[in-house]
Parts: C-alpha cells; sequence; structure tokens
C-alpha cells in the first residue's frame, strides 16, 4: 500500500489508500466517521445486518496502527453510530479500543452522530483538536483558515471508465483544507459534486480515490466535478455496456 | 373448461394468443356465481401485468353488466387508492384482479384467512412469462397459502404454448392440460437492407427506409427492437425520414408510465401507424388491429419471436406477419433459423429453476406477520409449491432462521429477533413495526437505482417528467452534453432532488442511455439452429447471396465451427495475436468465459490484452501468442479460478443486491420516504464484503451463487459447454483473419469492452489518460497553487 504525500499549511502529510491521513512530523494518525455498532443501529430497526462490521473496522485500523505506529490517533467524529452505540460494543472489541489507548494517545473528536463522549471507552474526548497549523474537526467550517482537517461528509467520487463508472471513496483536497474519507465498514458515501461538497471547495481541488494498493488522483474543477479525459479517448463510454 | 370446473379439476389451458383463453378461465366463475351467488371472494385472477388486469376488468365489466349478472368486479394493484383497498377488505368483490405482488400483500395482512377463507378459485393468466422466475416463485408460494386456506381451491393456468408443458402444469398444479391447436401458421419473412450487409452492429438503422416504407404500406405496424438505446436510436431515424408525418411512437419500460399509456390508448383507438417498442409490449393487452409486427435485429429465441409475431392479427383464424430485418450477417443467419424454428415449432425455454431462497424468505415473514405458524407445518405446505418440490428441510431451516434473527454464525442479535417463539413453537411477527415495513417492501422486481428524467424550461421553472434513466449513467454525463431519451435530444443540465433536469434542445453527438440487462442472451436452441446452418453446406444457395459467399470463403481458408465441437481459431494482425472460439452460447455465458480464459492465459504468460463477447463468438486478443488451446478450455477452469473470480465480481456483487434486498436484508422503501430512505440504505456491496469474510456459506450467499449459475453470469451453460467439447476443440493456426472472425473483430471499440473486472486497473487507466491528456499544460491552479503534488504512484 503506497502512500500519497501532500503539503497543506506548510506540512508534508500522507495520505493513505487504507483510509487514514498521517502527518509524520506529530507522529498522528487521523481516521475518520468509524460508524462503530452501526450493524446493532440497524437491528433496533429490525434490519439484521451482518454483525461483524465493528469487528471489520477495527481489523482494518488495527493494520494501519501497526504500520505506522502513530503516538496519537485522532478519531476524526462519527466514532459510533449512534449516542449509546458505545454501550453496545461487545467487551472483546471494547477491549481494543483501550488497548490503543494504552500504546498512544487516543483523541475522540466529536461528531453529530456521537455528541458525547463514549462511555467506558479510554481516550479524551474533545469537539475540535488543535496541533501545530492544523484544526481537527468532525464538520468543516467554511472559511475556517488553511489546514483544516475534517471528516462527516463521507465524501466519494465517480470516475468514468471503459463502459461504467467507478466510484471509490476518497479524499478531497485544496491547498487549505482536507476532507477524510468515512473508515467504517457500513458508511457509504457522498458524491464530491454534491453542493454540500463542493462548496466546500470554492476552486477546486483535487480527489484521491481509495484503490487496493494505492490511490489514484483527480482534479476536480469547480463544482467538484472530475477532470476525466475526453470521451474520445474511450471509445466504449458512448454505448455504455449494457444494451 | 366447465367439465373440469364441474368435477372440481385444476386446469391448464394451453392456447395461441389470439384464442380468446382469458375468458375461457372465467367462465366456470360466472357461472357458478350466476347459479350460486354469495357475498365473499369467489375468484382471483392473477397477471403478471397491472394493465392487463385492468384492461380485463374493463373487458368483462361490459358483459357482466349486459346480463344483468349481480357480480362485482375490482382490481386491486399497487396504483389502487388506500380508501378503495379498505372497502375492498370490508365487502370483498366476487372476482379480484391483481398481480402476484398484491397477492403477497394480501397474504400477509392478518386477515387473510378471512378475506380467502370461501376462496373457490385461482386463474393464473400468462403462466410461462411467471414459472421459472422469482415472480413465478412468489406466485407458488401464494397460491400453496391459499389451497391452505381454502381447501378444494381450484386452480386455472392460462399459458402460451411452451417447451415444457408439464413443468408448466405442475406449476399451477393442473390434473388436466387442455390444449388448443395453433390458429393458422404465421407468415414470416426476411427484409434485408439494400446493399453491402453489415458485417457488425446490432441497430439496424440502415434499414430506416424500408421500415419507414413498410409501416406506409400497412394499417398499423408494431417496430420491435431488442434494447431501450435500439428503440430510441431507431424512432430518431424514422423520424427525420417521416416525410408524409405519419403517427408514430416510441413504447419503453422507461418513459413515463402516463405517456406510454397514451401510446397504447392511441394504439387501440387506431390513430397510430407505427410504434418502435422493446419487449415492453410483448405481453398484455390485445391491442386489436396490428397489421404487421417487424422485427429489427436477431430475434434472440424461438419462444420470444412467436410472442412478438402473435402481437398481430390477434384472431385465430387469420396468419400473422411479420417481417425480420437482421442487422448484420449473423443476424441473418440467425432469423433464418428463427423462421426455420417457427415453422418446425422448435420452441425454446429451459425447465423453470427451482424456487429463489430470497423468495422464500420474504414469503416466511410475511406467513408471520399475517399469523403465527408452527415451522413444520408451513415446510409441508411450502413443498407443495413446485418451484420448492425439492426444498431440504435443512435449507427450510436455514431460511428460517435468516428470517428470524439474520442466521448469523455470531449470535449478536438475540434481542433484535424479527420472529420469536411462543412454548408451543409457534412463530410470531415480534412488533407491528417490522410487519408493516415488511409490507411496504413486498415484491421481487429489483431496479437498478433510477432518477427521474425532468424537463425545464429554466433553472427555476420544473416542467413534466419524461420517464426514468438509471443512476449510473446520470454519474456520466457533464452539464452541456447531449442524449437521446424519450425520442428527444435533450441537453443535460444537473442532477436535483432524485431527477436529471435537462432541457430540449442538445446538439451534437448524443449519448445513449443503456440499461442493466437490457440485453437477453440468444437461446440454446436458436444457437443450435445457426450452427446446423454452418454446417449444411448444401443449403448455403438458400441463403442471402452475399452470406453465401462469406460461409464459402470460410471453409476454404479455415473451417466451420461443427455441432458438437469448438473451434477456436488464432492468427495474427497488426502487432497482436487474436483467438476467437465459435462457442454460440450467448453473450452473458461468453463474458463469464472470457473472464475466466484471459486469466488462465495470463498465468500461462500469453499476455491477454482484452477479450469482446458477442452472443455467437468470444475474440480475445493478446500480446504472445496463444498455444495449447485445449488447455485454456479445460473444464477445470470452473473449479478455483471461477470462484476466486466470482468472488470479486461485479456481477455478482449485482446479484448479492437483489437477493439481499427480495429477502429483506436491505429495504427499498421505509414510512417516511425518500429522506428516510437515504438515511437507512447501506450499499449492498459494502455487506456483501463483509459477510464474504465472515461467513462464506451464509444462506444468503449460497442464494446468490445460485443465481449466478443462469442469468448474467450463466455458468450453467458454460459448463455444459465444455463439458460437450471435452476432446473436441479444433485449434485452427492461421496466418490471418478468417471471414467468420471479422465481424468480432469489428465489435472492439463498438461493444463496451471488458478487458478486465478489476476496478482498479480502470481507475489506474483513466487516471493514466488523463495524465496524458493533460500533461502538455495543466490547469493553471494546479501549477501555482498545488506545486507539490509528487504522483501518488512514486513509491
Amino acid at each position: 500500500m503506497t502512500a500519497a504525500p501532500i503539503h497543506v499549511a506548510g506540512e508534508r502529510l500522507m495520505l493513505d489508500p487504507g483510509g487514514v491521513l498521517i502527518w509524520p512530523a506529530a507522529g498522528l494518525l487521523a481516521v475518520s466517521d468509524l460508524h462503530l455498532e452501526k450493524g446493532t443501529a440497524f437491528a433496533k430497526r429490525g434490519m439484521l445486518l451482518p454483525p461483524w462490521d465493528t469487528q471489520a473496522t477495527l481489523d482494518r485500523l488495527h493494520f494501519l496502527l501497526r504500520k505506522w505506529r502513530p503516538q496519537t490517533v485522532v478519531a476524526l467524529g462519527d466514532s459510533f453510530h449512534d449516542r449509546d452505540g458505545a454501550d453496545r460494543l461487545p467487551a472483546v472489541e471494547l477491549d481494543r479500543i483501550n488497548r490503543i489507548a494504552e500504546t498512544c494517545r487516543l483523541v475522540w473528536v466529536l461528531g453529530n452522530h456521537d455528541p458525547a463522549p463514549p462511555a467506558g471507552c479510554a481516550g479524551e474526548a474533545v469537539a475540535t483538536f488543535s496541533a501545530g497549523p492544523f484544526v481537527f474537526r468532525h464538520e468543516a467550517e467554511p472559511g475556517a483558515p488553511p489546514g483544516e482537517i475534517v471528516g462527516h461528509h463521507h465524501p466519494k467520487a465517480a470516475i468514468p471508465t471503459r463502459g461504467t463508472t467507478v466510484a471509490r471513496p476518497c479524499f478531497v483536497t485544496d491547498t487549505r483544507r482536507v476532507m477524510m474519507p468515512a473508515f467504517g465498514a457500513y458508511t457509504g458515501g457522498l458524491d464530491v459534486r454534491d453542493p454540500a461538497i463542493a462548496r466546500l471547495f470554492p476552486r477546486g481541488g483535487r480527489a484521491f480515490l481509495l484503490g487496493k494498493d494505492r490511490l489514484f488522483s483527480f482534479a476536480l474543477t469547480r463544482g467538484g466535478n472530475p477532470l476525466t479525459a475526453d470521451r474520445g479517448n474511450m471509445p466504449s463510454v458512448r454505448t455504455l455496456g449494457g444494451g | 373448461m366447465l367439465d373440469a370446473a364441474r368435477a372440481g379439476e385444476s386446469v391448464l389451458l394451453i392456447a395461441p394468443t389470439g384464442g380468446g383463453k382469458t375468458l375461457a378461465g372465467f367462465l366456470p366463475s360466472l357461472v357458478a356465481l350466476a347459479e350460486a351467488p354469495t357475498d365473499r371472494l369467489h375468484t382471483i385472477y392473477i397477471s403478471p401485468l397491472k394493465a392487463l388486469a385492468t384492461d380485463i376488468a374493463r373487458n368483462l365489466l361490459r358483459p357482466i353488466d349486459d346480463m344483468g349478472l349481480p357480480i362485482r368486479i375490482e382490481t386491486r394493484t399497487g396504483d389502487t387508492p388506500a380508501n378503495r383497498r379498505t372497502r375492498q377488505k370490508q365487502t370483498p368483490p366476487h372476482l379480484l384482479l391483481t398481480t402476484p405482488e398484491s397477492l403477497a400483500v394480501l397474504l400477509a395482512s392478518p386477515d387473510a384467512a378471512t378475506f380467502f377463507g370461501g376462496l373457490a378459485c385461482v386463474v393464473m393468466d400468462e403462466v410461462h412469462a411467471l414459472a421459472g422466475t422469482k415472480r413465478g416463485d412468489q406466485l407458488a408460494l401464494g397460491v400453496a397459502r391459499l389451497r391452505s386456506l381454502s381447501p378444494g381451491l381450484r386452480c386455472v393456468g392460462l399459458s402460451a404454448t411452451v417447451a415444457h408443458p408439464t413443468a408448466i402444469a405442475a406449476f399451477v398444479g393442473a390434473t388436466r392440460t387442455i390444449a388448443v391447436a395453433d390458429g393458422a401458421p404465421p407468415s414470416i419473412s426476411m427484409m434485408l437492407p439494400e446493399g453491402e450487409l453489415s458485417w457488425a452492429g446490432h441497430m439496424g438503422l440502415e434499414a430506416a427506409g424500408q421500415i419507414m416504407a413498410r409501416i406506409a404500406d400497412a394499417g398499423m405496424t408494431i417496430v420491435f427492437v431488442n434494447t431501450r438505446a435500439q428503440a430510441e436510436l431507431m424512432f430518431q431515424a424514422l423520424w427525420k425520414i417521416n416525410d408524409a408525418t405519419l403517427p408514430i411512437a416510441l413504447h419503453h419500460g422507461s418513459l413515463e408510465i402516463a405517456q406510454r399509456r397514451k401510446v397504447e390508448a392511441a394504439m387501440s383507438d387506431g390513430r397510430l401507424r407505427g410504434v418502435v417498442a422493446t419487449s415492453s409490449l410483448d405481453l398484455g393487452i390485445d391491442w386489436g388491429g396490428v397489421d404487421q409486427v417487424i422485427q429489427v435485429g436477431a430475434p434472440k429465441g424461438v419462444s420470444r419471436l412467436l410472442q412478438r409475431v402473435g402481437r398481430s392479427n390477434h384472431r385465430m383464424d387469420e396468419a400473422s406477419r411479420a417481417i425480420l430485418v437482421p442487422a448484420n450477417r449473423f443476424e441473418v443467419l440467425e432469423c433464418e433459423a428463427a423462421i426455420e424454428g417457427v415453422a418446425a415449432r422448435d420452441l425454446d425455454g429451459d425447465l423453470p429453476r427451482p424456487g429463489g431462497l430470497d423468495v422464500l424468505a420474504q414469503h416466511l415473514l410475511g406467513l408471520a406477520c399475517s399469523a403465527p405458524f408452527l415451522p413444520d407445518e408451513i415446510y409441508r405446505e411450502i413443498v407443495t409449491a413446485s418451484p420448492y418440490a425439492a426444498l431440504g428441510r435443512a435449507d427450510f431451516d436455514d431460511v428460517l432462521a435468516y428470517v428470524e434473527h439474520g442466521g448469523y454464525a455470531l449470535a449478536a442479535y438475540d434481542q433484535w429477533r424479527k420472529l420469536f417463539r411462543d412454548s408451543e413453537g409457534r412463530l410470531h411477527v415480534r412488533s407491528a413495526k417490522i410487519a408493516a415495513l415488511h409490507r411496504m417492501n413486498i415484491g421481487t422486481i429489483v431496479e437498478a437505482p433510477m432518477l427521474k428524467v425532468r424537463l425545464t424550461a429554466g433553472r427555476s421553472r420544473i416542467g413534466p417528467i419524461l420517464g426514468e434513466l438509471e443512476e449510473y449513467f446520470a454519474g456520466l454525463l457533464r452539464p452541456g452534453d447531449t442524449f437521446l431519451f424519450a425520442g428527444r435530444l435533450l441537453k443535460f443540465v444537473r442532477v436535483h432532488e432524485m431527477a436529471v433536469e435537462c432541457q430540449d434542445g442538445g446538439t451534437g453527438d448524443p449519448m445513449v442511455p443503456a440499461y442493466e440487462g437490457g440485453r437477453m442472451p440468444l437461446t440454446t436452441n436458436l444457437a443450435d439452429g445457426v450452427r446446423r446452418l454452418l454446417q449444411n453446406a448444401g443449403g448455403y444457395d438458400l441463403l442471402p447471396e452475399q452470406v453465401g459467399a462469406w460461409l464459402r470463403l470460410q471453409r476454404a481458408v479455415s473451417r466451420m465451427p461443427g455441432r458438437d465441437d469448438l473451434l477456436v481459431e488464432t492468427f495474427p494482425r497488426a502487432d497482436r495475436w487474436y483467438l476467437v472460439a465459435y462457442c454460440f452460447e450467448g453473450r452473458n455465458a461468453h463474458q463469464t468465459l472470457g473472464m475466466l480464459v484471459t486469466k488462465r492465459m495470463e498465468r500461462y504468460g500469453m499476455a491477454p490484452l482484452g477479450f469482446v463477447a458477442t452472443d455467437y463468438v468470444l475474440g480475445i486478443w493478446s500480446a504472445n501468442r496463444p498455444h495449447d488451446v485445449a488447455r485454456l478450455f479445460d473444464q477445470d477452469m470452473l473449479g478455483d479460478d471461477l470462484e476466486s473470480w466470482l468472488a470479486e465480481s461485479a456481477m455478482l456483487k449485482r446479484t448479492f443486491r437483489n437477493v439481499a434486498t427480495i429477502a429483506g436484508l436491505i429495504q427499498r422503501r421505509h414510512p417516511g420516504g425518500e429522506k428516510t430512505r437515504r438515511a437507512t440504505t447501506i450499499n449492498s456491496d459494502l455487506i456483501y464484503n463483509v459477510l464474504r469474510q465472515h461467513q462464506p456459506d451464509h444462506i444468503l450467499l449460497r442464494a446468490t451463487r445460485a443465481d449466478a449459475a443462469t442469468g448474467l453470469i450463466d455458468v450453467g451453460r458454460i459448463a455444459a459447454m465444455l463439458a460437450r467439447v471435452e476432446g473436441r476443440i479444433v485449434h485452427m493456426v492461421l496466418s490471418r483473419v478468417s471471414p467468420l472472425a471479422v465481424p468480432v473483430l469489428l465489435e472492439i471499440g463498438r461493444e463496451s469492452i471488458r478487458s478486465s473486472d478489476n476496478e482498479d486497473a480502470l481507475l489506474a487507466e483513466a487516471e493514466a489518460l488523463v495524465a496524458e491528456a493533460t500533461a502538455p499544460s495543466p490547469p493553471a491552479w494546479a501549477q501555482q497553487e498545488m506545486p507539490l503534488y509528487s504522483g501518488v504512484s512514486a513509491a
């Protein structure tokens, strides 16, 4: 898995194709929108989804923590799918979370899904977290000074390829702000062209789509449209498969 | 029919279209109701089409009124307003005309037992179109329930002529089959486009002039095409040369319903001269005065062709008239084979497949919503439905466990079970909320996410809805793009509030929306017919001259595909090697085979670069010379190779989405509508990934793999072919392209080429293309403001 370096507010950040952001100089790893216990939240409403979502999410996070060995882990909000999500954590998963807090500083930035500190989980809970030139908050503030790292919108981008579009969660960034993809196993996405996201990047920017081993990078024009190749280069786009 | 009714026998009535079979199905009920009036529901009629139910209600009302019979007839479909539904429950009609979905909703209500308690008869129309489909599974389960609620229930099935009448009789539960002799054989001819016959392409637009002339010569013509995209293009082509401004119209499944109804009404009233239509007009209402049917493009199957041809001259004593217009040379052969197949009544159609476990899951929850049940009793009831006759108890128990608590190996949802068991072992639904949610989500038709198409005059002005587009197509549109829809050239404005907003008057080369599953593959039967034609060199003289010459040349420079072998040609061209396999197993199967064979070629170092699948052949191109061809097509590819490809395959994920939706794991509708839908939908691919990783043998994954055997992935057909040709693979090593291979080479670049099912590879390619296209002068902001992006592939 090859991470991509970018520069924001004079600092070098690494974007990992696994969906986390690393600030190497500070030994900090940020992850956003874990939405833990989304499965049980849906079960309450009568949708019995496969119950391994928390496990799958933490498995992936653990892999990335072993890879980057950060001193600080910032969870950028919506770490739990709902207010009492932490109460429903199976004991073994709660244990895993608390073990993270034993090896590094664990910061829970609060989000709209989890406006209160997660009950029983180690670590500190804050509304925003500032470090160096960066402010880590759940939801972007229009007009914030450069150096804002946010989550919340679950950005994804759809790229026309041969005869089909491929949609993937992505990082979105201009030089001022980084919006992180949602990390949770059951988190969907919002198209980067949606005004909710596009208005936060008024001069366009760049989307980094998550891939298996690397990121795929596309410029975004004003309005969030990915700058893709001229259709003349892609003969199959016109008839579009299906029939 | 009346005899069978008096004897209480269930009957299957097989008659060609126009035989008046629908009325025959109702006659015994009308007689019985006239003789012994009742105030309970006596007969329900189930049709695959809402429109058909409505139309038949209209047609029955007249004679009943004329005769002054005290018989009440009503319809009940998804469109029936709530107040009428309530009234129907309180005072049931004698005859209720409905669809499989609405029947399932009625059966899931707490008063099902009272409502259906006195039911005497079920009439199932167009059974041939339902048996073997998920809607058919749902209907069969519903009828099994009705038999339990009303012992002695009589079933009547109405069917067109089919290849497997005994299977259809079993589906209906008929003890007697009455077959009405076919009417006059249809007269079918072929019309070749003028000039040089096309080598490839499927649209047949070059024949537009001749088609227009035929429309002008006849009273009313239906021009059937194979896809919605083709319908849009053909309509445009005809419209451009419609100098006499004949009233012609367009009809396909994505157009707004009101628009379709308008076209249908105009047909009935004889106000139209021609309609360009897809399968949306295959089934259903008798339009009356259709004088001729023109089929443009490959007929795909004998039964389908007969169904379409039967739309003309809806009377028994007159021959239907149809004209086939092949769009390329291979289609000439297919048309010829289809005409022979029709003459020989060589109907196609596989035996209905076993019932889907996802449909069973939906049915079981519905039963619990109606009344508590004992699993043993219900199992005995279910296996009386023919699609589930072979259902094992273990599978039944797994499906039931799924409905109760998800059926997961990790027991996480004990407190949120959907069903609970009482002390006697009866299963109850946990809450009224779960029951209400279930009733909103009954049905087995799963559509791809669609967006409405709305015409706007300006940004703020809201115009009429023209129809629906698949969401993925909308994702390809950029503001200002032109696309062809509903017979208009439209300019894309934006996607806003679940609608594609557009304006009239697009310019430039339009894109044409395509739809998932828009194409049906060539049937096995017709493929055999085509192979027979190729083999019979003596018959080449009877084919159009250009086709005969083409085939003779093929014999001279290579050879013909045999009836039971597999011809594989390899040859170099430009700087590539080509491999063309003449499998004749249909597009879906070839698509899958292409994935598997290229995977294997990769392993053998042949460096495959891409492939293209048509209904007839599979063409693969590679950097290195293909060798050891017999090994490439060895049956063992269906083992691990298939498993590992399938697991990641987009088509399997799509299949899973359908299964999970039907089984109720993902709900389509929620109280509160669109807004809650967005908050409560989960991308099924995410669920698939988690489930596959943690419980690969979960019942829903088993159901998904069972579906994959047919349909989009069509593994069943590949398996049968590989077994048949084992040891009979004929490899022709050629120095250049053979005549028979020309069409598939021309498809390259026209068809969407699936060079890979690997999305990452597709993204990498798109990224590289953009980089190449923008390299000389990157956008100004990227140069000035973001100088430090150093290319993401750098290690």
